[in-house]
């Protein structure tokens, strides 16, 4: 099964002519074709010709001996990182007929790797939510479903949802993510799938549509660990139109995987022990200590006692950067513009057809967080808690190698759910925003199923910059897991 | 205090300070790479950054912090090794952000301080509060087209520098001797061409007015003032509408004002209750800017003079006076030309020359002392003739008129008119001969007693010599051959 494949195994059939980069792109075209319209993972889905056309390309740098690292591996792009030439919505009508004219230094990087682009996927509107029930295209319905309960669909996370959801149904070997507060981690632990969200810094954010620029960070999602790490080896690296991406060497991550964890020490926050958390993702949870502490790990308890003002300080500081990020929306240059006899009006206008509530629920907040009067009670306060989560990481980090925690408080939720309270909402984020305010990497690993057969995954949080440990550990995690469930809407089903 | 308003219910003075926005010499703009010049077809020299596409991000172009620097330096003013870079958040058609990126909490270069001379000749400080960078707007057309604006983003995202003063200003005549001397330093230092006309130096002007004594009172900011004059007469109208508002018992309220230089008078642009909350947060796009001390000294240590010091070295250097180096420095390109005509010669008579028959020629012939006709190396030439006796000061005049009009170097004027001094002892005796020959009644008078008649023989002498006899040696014979 050709749209079964991780991005290990595609590569070593493609290096080994098993198959070729045009057959390899065909089965995720046809699978595609045939999944999309009961899950719609993807906002637009490239046309069939110019997807051959990059896979016969790859095909003749096999031919060749030239092939790049992620050579005619079929992939997703999340609908947020620009594309040249291809459409880029953001999930939102204010950029339904956007066509950047620049193309992602992320995506750059993928195609200059040789990644064959599937088409973009579904998201929350401009990555704002976490059930992926924000889009102006529609929801993405997670390919898993509750056990006796076919008919329920359920939400596949958010915001990356559409790359999670297309990643689980064998609608592409793997796909980009964006994370904000938890955008590639919950969605991949929710349709049973692999996420990192890399180092701020990691990555470029140039060309990538802005929620919170001090957050977003993209990476990879995949059905491996190993993947996680090739794919990022292929997306990272320093790029001097991003003031904020680092310097620093990219190492060849996916080497990391399959590496003893012989003596590392494993550190199990107390803070994370939250009320409401579910009965099935605790028992998961001690089943990841037990095996890592089989595979040698040391595990130990640790504080990170800012833990509990995470998600409010989150939801302070990221709509501040948002309500100030989709201020270039305006309806002038480029995008949505509904016309008006004044320029307020046209803001108005444009603004209120343009943006969904979700959005505008976050920009009035983050207006109202730096307003004067407000600032210093809100933003700045925030600020100044975000550089104490930050120093429980580092303080809990110079005693362990890395931290293992829940991904998500629950398995998938069903659409419409969680609908009416947004701050019920926010709490699916509770577990990873952590990691985001506070800049380290943070992998999602799926780990097994809940009684109704939802799975769960664990979430292992490392070092600035010490991915490598992360993925090892990561790695740990899976081979013990043996996680090989597939969800009941798969390109392999009944096929 | 000269400047006071009298009111009928006594006697008011001015307080004042100014906020300039100048344009940093620099080839791109401060946070993309697209070009600075002036007068391109409109939206020619926008980058994608420049037009906020989604996606794009700023990177801080060094050029113009180190510009910033000097200007920083130049002002005497203390250099911030943290600053930061914050957004100023509104809404309009000429700013594609919705943000302008400025500094806000953390500028570049603190406070400072520079001296301003006035016309009596006297001289005072005017406190620098600060200096910052930040980004310029586009520009907004509103007369192409009968229902549409248009934007013109080449302008967006130009860096500026924003300079603002202490309320230490007095007067109308300070704020314009301030504004002079800010735009001398900035184009001695080569970071703001200062042309007020095409928009490249602007000020905000703050104005309130208070009786001796009292603490300040509200103040009215008048925007984008765009010539020294408008201030000036900005201040003046400005301050007059305050008083007479306080004086009817009225309150002057805080507000952002226009100047109308039609009418001579200002107008309300925003009032206090539409004032924006511009909702400044630092940028996260953007790192904390960190200099090294090392690298400041390096660019204090590479200035250029500044005005002040140079006025000081040509008083030591070549024995001129203060006011004189003052009009001689005032612009870098004058203060140059005097320098190389004046390098290794009589400074004074270098000075008398450029300030005099120099500056009525270029007054005169409508040039600039870039468009000069008589180059500095020529004047000096001519200022050596001089010296070397080849020509006297009279024909030195000669000499430099058809320099003027012809270009030519004074040593070929000379040959060619044949204005070489006479310095031969032999023709300076035989011209004195011939005029004696024709003035022996004169001649009789002087030896008779009639001192004052030497005058009248010296003139003779030149006269018949055509002006060219060195003076003092005319004077020397004269002597031998009357007092014989």
């Amino acid at each position: 099964m050709l749209t079964g494949l991780t991005l290990t195994q595609a590569r070593a059939g493609l290096t080994t002519r098993k198959f070729s980069a045009r057959e390899l792109a065909q089965a995720h075209l046809d699978a595609i074709a045939r999944l999309n319209t009961a899950l719609n993972a993807y906002i637009t889905v490239l046309p069939e010709a110019d997807v051959l056309a990059s896979a016969d390309a790859a095909d003749a740098r096999y031919a060749a001996g030239t092939a790049g690292i992620m050579d005619g591996l079929p992939i997703g792009v999340k609908d947020l990182f620009c594309t040249k030439g291809v459409r880029t919505t953001a999930a939102s009508k204010m950029l339904a007929d956007f066509v950047p004219p620049y193309e992602s230094t992320v995506t750059a990087n993928l195609l200059g790797a040789g990644a064959v682009f599937l088409g973009k996927t579904n998201l929350d509107e401009f990555a704002m939510g976490s059930a992926n029930m924000s889009s102006a295209f529609g929801p993405t319905t997670n390919p898993w479903k509750r056990k006796g309960d076919e008919a329920t669909a359920l939400v596949p996370g958010g915001s990356s949802g559409g790359s999670s959801a297309a990643v689980a149904a064998g609608m592409a070997l793997a796909a980009t993510g964006t994370d904000t507060g938890g955008s590639i981690r919950q969605p991949a632990a929710y349709c049973g799938i692999v996420g990192l969200k890399p180092t701020y810094g990691r990555c470029s954010r140039w060309g990538t549509i802005a929620f919170a620029s001090s957050l977003d960070q993209a990476g990879p999602m995949t059905r491996s660990v190993a993947d996680a790490g090739l794919m990022l080896e292929a997306m990272a690296g320093f790029d001097a139109k991003d003031s904020t991406s680092s310097n620093r060497a990219v190492p060849q991550f996916h080497k990391a995987v399959g590496k003893s964890v012989k003596g590392l020490r494993v550190g199990i926050p107390a803070e994370y022990r939250a009320p409401g958390l579910s009965a099935d993702v605790v028992a998961m949870w001690e089943q990841g200590i037990a095996w890592l502490k089989a595979a040698g790990c040391e595990v130990v308890d640790v504080s990170l006692p800012h833990t509990r003002y995470g998600l409010t300080t989150y939801y302070i500081i990221a709509p501040a950067e948002c309500s100030s990020n989709l201020a270039r929306y305006d309806g002038i240059r480029f995008g949505l513009r509904k016309d008006a006899p004044s320029l307020d009006g046209v803001y108005e206008a444009t603004r209120a057809a343009g943006f969904g509530q979700e959005v505008r629920n976050r920009i009035l907040m983050g207006t109202y967080v730096l307003s004067a009067g407000y600032y210093d009670a809100y933003y700045l306060k925030a600020q100044k808690v975000r550089t104490l989560i930050r120093r429980d990481f580092e303080q809990a980090f110079e005693n362990v190698d890395v931290l293992l925690t829940p991904t998500a408080p629950s398995a998938a939720f069903a659409q419409g759910e969680n609908m009416d309270d947004p701050v019920q909402m926010y709490l699916n984020d509770i577990f990873t925003v952590p990691a985001s305010m506070a800049g380290v990497p943070a992998l999602s690993v799926p780990v097994g199923l809940n009684e109704v057969g939802l799975p769960l995954g664990l979430q292992v949080i490392g070092k600035h910059f010490d991915e490598e440990t992360v993925l090892s550990v990561g790695g740990a995690l899976e081979a013990a897991a043996g996680f090989t469930h597939t969800p009941s809407i798969h390109a392999g089903a009944g096929a | 205090m000269s400047y006071t308003i009298e009111g009928r219910t006594g006697t008011w003075e001015i307080v004042v300070g100014l906020e300039v926005h100048a344009q940093v010499i620099s080839h791109s703009k401060l946070f993309s790479g697209a070009s600075t010049t002036f007068g391109g077809d409109p939206n020619t020299q926008v980058s994608l950054v420049d037009a906020a596409f989604p996606g794009m991000l700023p990177v801080l172009n060094h050029e113009c912090v180190a510009q910033a620097v000097r200007t920083g330096v130049g002002l005497n003013a203390q250099i911030n090794l943290f600053s930061r870079f914050d957004r100023k958040n509104y809404f309009y058609a000429d700013l594609p952000q919705g943000y302008q990126i400025s500094q806000f909490e953390h500028p570049i270069v603190g406070k400072g301080v520079i001296s301003i001379e006035l016309q009596n000749g006297d001289v005072r400080e005017i406190g620098i509060t600060r200096l910052h960078l930040e980004q310029d707007a586009g520009k907004l057309l509103h007369d192409q087209d009968p229902t549409k604006s248009f934007v013109d983003l080449n302008r967006s995202g130009v860096a500026l520098m924003e300079i603002v003063s202490e309320p230490d200003i007095r007067e109308p005549e300070e704020a314009g001797a301030y504004l002079r001397k800010l735009r001398q330093i900035l184009r001695y230092l080569g970071t703001c061409d200062g042309n007020m006309e095409e928009g490249s130096m602007r000020a905000d002007v703050n104005v309130s007015v208070r009786k001796a004594g009292e603490p300040f009172r509200t103040r009215c900011e008048i925007k984008n003032v765009n010539s020294i004059r408008f201030v000036m007469q900005a201040i003046e109208v400005e301050a007059a509408r305050q008083v007479e508002i306080w004086e009817n018992g009225g309150e002057v309220d805080q507000e952002t004002r226009l100047f109308d230089p039609g009418r001579g008078a200002t107008r309300t642009m925003r009032a206090k209750e539409d004032a924006h909350d511009y909702r400044y947060f630092p940028d996260p796009d953007l790192l904390p800017l960190v200099l090294e001390q090392a690298w400041v000294d390096d660019l204090a240590a590479h200035l250029p003079e500044l005005p002040d010091a140079r006025r000081a070295r040509f008083q030591a250097e070549y024995g001129i006076a203060f006011y004189d180096a003052g009009v001689l420095v005032a612009e870098q390109a004058v203060a140059e030309y005097y320098e190389a005509v004046a390098r290794g010669r009589d400074g004074k008579l270098a000075a008398t020359w450029v300030m005099g028959d120099l500056f009525a020629a270029l007054n005169r012939t409508g040039n600039s002392i870039e468009t000069s006709p008589v180059s500095a190396a020529a004047l000096g030439k001519m200022l050596d003739l001089i010296a070397d006796k080849t020509i006297n000061g009279k024909i030195a005049k000669e000499v430099f008129e058809d320099m003027v009009e012809t270009g030519e170097s004074p040593d070929a004027i000379v040959e060619k008119k044949g204005l070489r001094q006479v310095t031969d002892t032999g023709a300076i005796d035989a011209a004195i001969a011939a005029v004696l020959e024709k003035h022996p009644d004169k001649l009789a008078e002087y030896r008779s007693g009639k001192d004052k008649l030497f005058g009248f023989f010296v003139g003779q002498v030149m006269k018949e010599t055509k002006g060219k006899a060195n003076p003092a040696m005319v004077n020397d014979a004269l002597k031998a051959h009357l007092d014989v």
